[in-house]
């Protein structure tokens, strides 16, 4: 262990990765909590104060006239706030709307209409008059509670049931694994031929593939929506189908996938190869017995990229895909809720949550195939 | 339950099928060409097999390429000098239309501040957390932390971001991280996202914070990638940590800096779902991507003009692509 690359670094060093770690954390974090508070917590308070209490000023209406008994000639209605709402505990109380805080819990307030109130921390109130209370509605009451934290799956159980976020995450399943697989397969192929096999315009296809690598996804989008609504009018079929997408994102992953794979499958050991086709096995038995087995790493790489890339893709599926309910997959959705229930946090932090959590397994669980790739897709080069 | 079915089911034709594929393809090259027996005629019959079996293996990657990538590439371009239907040719009308189009302007505009400041900025990140890392042992945890939001979609990460951004009115509670902040030093809070100008930097803030961890990778791997010796001697001569990392290990890596770079780059270029999810372009936050998207669909589409826009995205990728090709054969030469 040499001075320069040492792993004790001073105090400076830890809490500036600290830091760091916490700022890159912190609004991934800030989502997962917020989509397990209850909703009506979700929506007065910070996330980063879900552990405590929240103040919250609130309107209450007490019981209407009819509820009143009498009691020694005195009129009284009796209740509690509380009713109907989340429990906590009543610090503040007030009988005008600009003033919730006018009185505190247990004392006793004069109402401008006659008559006296008193709120309890528990909730309960009560109100007395020496007249009897007239009218049809309830007095309504100001005050300041304090809502204990509360977590809860049904944000959850909403989204998946209603919002249409499971329906959408089938559909996304549907999309993803057939154009993750299909490009895998096709590409091996071709990057077999180009490490290992020898024809000419072999150094051509390899430049036309690095160049490939970085065309804009743009550049394609509106020739090829052309193409499917004419092979979709000529055959009398939908231009939007499941299959159409899977060749898309087919067409767009190759570029990488043979790029990845002709690196790391140029780089398997000669020797192998020859002695084999010394044994007499043709260059089919050489793929599928030696080169794909050894290239495995490299496969399941690509496979990741794919795999992220096409659940994570907006673009395509909104392109080549349909916005009916039965084809919409999670990102789309997650777009069309951010529309329709904009301000609706609850809803949105645990559906962008399902979005997310396929690819966060991938990632945790297959992080060192995901570097491996990353790394044999620039560095090397 | 029946879709999942029915697409565990295609995933099965599909497969198989491509093993079909190359697996009849193979054995009728063999049997036409049969190398059996001696002879001239089996001499003859092999070679022909071996110049016809690369393209065998090729084919469907090649006819993939084409038709998803080569052909809309030649077509893009055509289509850009067409009008809205593609059918009447209108010359450089589109790219005309497009200079003097405020929209396209302030695109272009926001494009290039984008490219100003994303690249270098993930890069620089990713940089100086590589460095660190390194040197604590629970660097592997943090970059793990670091890396996660690679995983998420740009949209998921949009709909974070935005409630990050949250905004209430002055004196109510914020629930928006941001805006508690800002309140909690006595600032006046705001709709982040509808200042214009400023909110194109809270936009890019989500590609950054996408991006550092890919950066913090590649760097962190060239880093180590420094053989011990030259550190060895830049610590004998009296480096101290700063020195060491913009003297002796930033220089040595400048090839690796240059390839995240163009990366992130060309990911810029490309951005749409960030604009499309937290401003769909409103308050002068429009880039390329997003309006020529727009103007596929607008009204109909205008493929003229939408193709017009994707063009002017390509012509600034052409340079990259360019040194990529280049650094590629260099390579492949070195093999």
């Amino acid at each position: 262990m040499i001075a320069g690359r040492s792993k004790s670094g001073n105090a400076f060093v830890h809490l500036a990765v600290l830091l760091l770690v916490i700022v890159w954390t912190a609004p991934t974090a800030g989502l997962l909590i917020s989509s397990l508070r209850a909703k009506d917590l979700l929506s007065v308070s910070g996330w980063w104060t879900a552990l405590t209490a929240t103040q919250q000023s609130q309107v209450g209406r007490a019981a209407g006239p009819e509820a009143q008994v009498e009691e020694n000639g005195r009129y009284f209605i009796r209740g509690n706030v509380f009713e109907g709402a989340a429990a906590g505990t009543v610090n503040a109380f007030g009988v005008k709307i600009g003033d919730p805080r006018a009185f505190k819990a247990g004392e006793t307030a004069d109402l401008p209409s006659g008559g006296t109130i008193k709120v309890n921390a528990d909730g309960s109130y009560e109100i007395a008059s020496d007249k009897k209370f007239e009218g049809t509605r309830g007095q309504r009451i100001f005050y300041v509670a304090a809502l204990p934290p509360k977590f809860t799956f049904a944000n959850y159980v909403e989204v998946l049931s209603t919002a249409g976020i499971g329906q959408s995450f089938v559909n996304s399943l549907t999309v993803t694994i057939p154009a993750t697989i299909i490009p895998v397969l096709i590409a091996a192929y071709a990057a077999y031929a180009l490490a290992w096999m020898k024809f000419p315009g072999r150094a051509l296809i390899l430049s036309l593939v690095v160049g490939l690598l970085v065309v804009p996804l743009q550049m394609s989008l509106i020739p090829l929506l052309r193409m499917y609504n004419n092979v979709g009018l000529f055959f009398g079929v939908p231009a939007k189908t499941y299959l159409g997408i899977w060749l898309a994102h087919t067409g767009f992953g190759l570029p990488l996938a043979i790029y990845l794979l002709r690196n790391y499958m140029a780089g398997l050991p000669r020797e192998v190869m020859e002695s084999a086709r010394v044994d007499g096995a043709t260059d089919f038995d050489i793929f599928l017995k030696i080169v794909l087995p050894l290239s495995l790493p490299a496969l399941a790489s690509f496979a990741i990229f794919q795999f992220l890339w096409v659940w994570n893709d907006l673009l395509v599926a909104l392109v080549f895909l349909g916005a009916q309910n039965d084809q919409l997959v999670l990102t789309g959705r997650l777009v069309n809720l951010l529309g329709s229930r904009g301000g609706n946090w609850e809803i949105l932090t645990a559906s962008a949550f399902v979005t997310i959590v396929v690819p966060l397994i991938v990632f945790l669980s297959l992080q060192r195939f995901l570097v491996r790739g990353l790394l044999a897709g620039s560095v090397k080069g | 339950m029946e879709r999942v079915a029915s697409a565990l089911i295609t995933v099965i034709i599909g497969v198989g099928g491509a093993i079909l594929y190359f697996y009849l393809s193979n054995l009728l090259l063999d049997t036409i060409f049969s190398a059996r027996g001696k002879g001239p005629e089996a001499a003859r019959n092999q070679k022909i097999a071996a110049t016809i079996r690369p393209w065998l293996f090729l084919g469907p990657a090649l006819i993939a390429l084409c038709l998803y990538l080569v052909y809309p590439l030649v077509d893009s371009i055509r289509l850009s000098l067409f009008n809205r239907t593609g059918e009447t040719f209108v010359g450089l009308q589109n790219y005309a239309w497009a200079v003097n189009d405020t929209q396209f302007r302030e695109s272009v505009f926001n494009n290039i501040l984008w490219l100003l400041v994303v690249p270098a900025t993930a890069t620089f990140l990713g940089l100086v957390i590589a460095f660190l890392t390194d040197r604590i042992w629970w660097g592997n945890i943090a970059k793990t932390l670091i890396f996660m939001p690679m995983a998420i979609s740009f949209v998921g990460a949009s709909v974070i971001w935005k409630f990050i951004y949250d905004y209430r009115s002055e004196g109510s509670t914020q629930i928006g991280l941001l805006n508690a902040m800002v309140q909690g030093f006595g600032i006046a809070p705001q709709a982040w996202i509808t200042v214009p100008f400023w909110n194109n930097f809270f936009l890019m803030v989500i590609l950054i914070w996408i991006q550092t961890g890919f950066a913090m990778v590649i760097l962190s791997a060239a880093l180590r990638g420094i053989p011990d010796e030259t550190i060895e001697a830049a610590v004998i001569d009296g480096a101290n940590g700063w020195q060491l990392f913009f003297f002796i290990m930033i220089p040595q890596i400048w090839g690796t800096i240059a390839v995240v770079w163009t990366t992130i780059t060309i990911l810029v270029l490309k951005v749409f779902d960030i604009v499309l999810t937290m401003t769909n372009g409103q308050w002068q936050t429009q880039v390329l991507a997003n309006l020529m998207f727009d103007w596929m669909f607008r009204g109909g589409g205008d493929f003229g003009r939408g193709a017009a826009i994707a063009v002017c995205i390509m012509l600034a990728v052409i340079p990259i692509m360019i040194w990529n090709i280049r650094r590629a054969n260099a390579e492949m030469k070195g093999r």
